[in-house]
C-alpha cells in the first residue's frame, strides 16, 4: 500500500485537526493554533544540546536526591530520618503495598526511566540519521514523562513538614535540596525540549527519511 | 479565524499521534501505519467516548470511599485517631497553616471534583454535537491535563508523614485504606484524560466561525 507523507511545513493541530502552515519562527517564537490556541511549532534554538545539558544535570540531582537522607526528625531524644525510597519502604511495611509502589512509580522509576530515556534519545540524536529505536524510547517519554510526579511529591513533603513541625524538630537533608534542583531541571528539560527536531532526525520506518525539513531550518541545528 | 477551515482528516489526511508526520494514507478506511515512526494510523482515536466514560464513572465511584475512608491514623500514648481528607485539612486550618490547607483542599478534594464535571461537560457537549465554546472546551481540556496530576499531592503528604513519624509507642502514624481509593481516583482520571480526543471537541463545527458560539 502507498501512502504519502506530507511537506514537513504543513502540518494539523494535534488538539483540533485544523490544516496549518508553520510559518519561520524567530528564535524562541512559537506558533499557535488560530482555532484553538494549542501550541503547533517552537523554534528552540540549541534544543538538543540545552536539553542534554540539564538532562545530565537532572541526572546527578535524581541520584543525589535518593542517595541522601532528605531530613532528620527529633522528638525528645528520639531521631527519625527519611529518603525518597524511605516513605516507600515505609508504606510497604505497613501493609499499603499497591500505594507503595504506586509512588515508587511517581517518584522513583517514572523520573528515572524520564531522565534515561531523555539523555538517550538525545544523545543518539545527535548524528543524524538517527537509529529507529530513538523514537520509539521518545515515544515512551511521553508516558513516563506523564507518570514523573517530582513536583507533586515535592510539595507533598513540604505539607508533610508543615504538619509535623508541632510536633517535632526538623532538620532538611540534603536530599530534600537535590529534589528541589531535580524539580527545577525537570521542568525545565521539558520546557526546552522540542520533540519535533528529534523526530525530523530520525530513520524512517519505511527507510524513506529523514528528508531535510524546513523546521529544522531556524538554527536550531545550528550547534557548534 | 478563516471561515473555510481545512480539517486534516476531512480532507483525507491523518496525522500521527506518536511523531506528528502528516500522512496522506492511500485507503481512508485502513490507513495503517505511520511511514515515519511506524504507530498505528488513526483520523480519530476509537471508542473515545465509551473509555473515557468508564475511567471518570469508575473515579467517581472511588472518590466516595477515597473521601469517607481515613488516610491516616495518628496513634499515641493516650490516644487513636483516624483522619480523612478532609480531617487532615482542617487539622491544618487549626493549627494554623491555612494556606496549606487551601493547597491540600484545592488539590485533593476541589481537582478531583472539578476534573469529573469537567470530563462530564466535555464528554456530554462532544456527543451532543454541541458548536458552542469550542474554544472554551478546548482550554477546559489542556488545563485538565496540567491540572490533574496534583491530585496526588496527599498520597504523598500521607507517605512521607508515615515514613517520618514512626516513635513507638510515644507516636506513630500508619496509613489508612483511603490512601489507595485516593490514589485510585487520581490515576483514573489522568487515564479518563488520556483517552478522550480534543479533536472530536471540534468535528460537529463546520466551519462557520463560532468563536463564541
Amino acid at each position: 500500500m502507498r501512502m504519502r507523507a506530507l511537506s514537513a511545513g504543513i502540518v494539523a493541530c494535534p488538539d483540533c485537526d485544523l490544516l496549518q502552515r508553520i510559518p519561520s519562527l524567530s528564535p524562541g517564537g512559537t506558533a499557535r493554533c488560530p482555532r484553538c490556541g494549542r501550541k503547533v511549532a517552537a523554534n528552540r534554538p540549541g534544543s538538543l544540546d540545552r536539553t542534554l545539558a540539564l538532562a545530565v544535570a537532572a541526572a546527578i540531582a535524581f541520584l543525589v536526591a535518593n542517595a541522601e537522607p532528605m531530613m532528620t526528625l527529633s522528638v525528645s531524644g528520639l531521631e527519625s530520618t527519611t529518603t525518597i525510597l524511605g516513605g516507600v519502604v515505609e508504606m510497604w511495611l505497613q501493609g499499603e503495598w499497591i500505594t507503595s509502589v504506586l509512588v515508587a512509580l511517581f517518584a522513583v522509576v517514572a523520573p528515572a526511566l524520564d531522565i534515561g530515556f531523555m539523555l538517550a534519545v538525545l544523545l543518539a540524536a545527535r548524528r543524524p540519521p538517527a537509529p529507529r529505536w530513538v523514537g520509539t524510547l521518545l515515544r515512551w517519554t511521553e508516558v513516563s514523562g506523564l507518570w514523573s510526579m517530582v513536583e507533586v511529591m515535592m510539595l507533598g513533603i513540604l505539607v508533610a513538614l508543615v504538619k509535623i513541625a508541632d510536633l517535632a524538630r526538623v532538620e532538611p537533608g540534603i536530599g530534600i535540596f537535590s529534589a528541589a534542583a531535580l524539580v527545577v531541571l525537570m521542568t525545565a528539560m521539558s520546557v526546552r525540549f522540542d520533540p519535533a527536531e528529534v523526530w525530523s532526525r530520525v530513520r524512517w520506518a519505511n527507510g524513506e527519511g529523514p528528508q531535510a525539513s524546513p523546521e529544522s531550518a531556524g538554527g536550531a541545528e545550528a550547534g557548534p | 479565524m478563516n471561515g473555510a477551515a481545512a480539517i486534516a482528516a476531512r480532507a483525507g489526511l491523518v496525522s500521527c499521534e506518536a511523531c506528528r508526520l502528516l500522512v496522506r494514507p492511500a485507503a481512508p478506511s485502513v490507513p495503517g501505519r505511520c511511514p515515519r515512526c511506524g504507530e498505528e494510523l488513526e483520523f480519530r482515536r476509537r471508542d473515545v467516548i465509551q473509555r473515557t466514560w468508564a475511567f471518570a464513572i469508575a473515579a467517581a465511584i472511588c472518590y466516595l470511599p477515597a473521601n469517607i475512608l481515613p488516610v491516616m491514623t495518628t496513634t499515641s500514648l493516650t490516644y487513636k485517631e483516624p483522619d480523612t481528607i478532609l480531617s487532615g485539612v482542617i487539622l491544618l486550618y487549626k493549627t494554623g497553616s491555612w494556606h496549606l490547607a487551601l493547597v491540600v483542599l484545592i488539590a485533593s478534594v476541589m481537582i478531583p471534583l472539578a476534573k469529573l464535571a469537567a470530563l462530564a461537560y466535555l464528554l456530554i457537549t462532544v456527543q451532543r454535537g454541541s458548536v458552542r465554546n469550542s474554544r472554551d472546551r478546548a482550554r477546559l481540556y489542556r488545563l485538565l491535563e496540567i491540572v490533574g496530576r496534583w491530585s496526588m499531592l496527599d498520597v504523598f503528604v500521607v507517605t512521607y508523614t508515615v515514613a517520618l513519624i514512626q516513635f513507638h509507642p510515644l507516636l506513630s502514624i500508619a496509613p489508612g485504606p483511603g490512601v489507595l481509593f485516593f490514589a485510585a481516583v487520581v490515576i483514573l482520571t489522568i487515564f479518563a484524560a488520556e483517552s478522550f480526543d480534543p479533536r472530536m471537541i471540534w468535528d460537529s463545527d463546520k466551519g462557520e466561525p463560532t468563536r463564541n458560539g
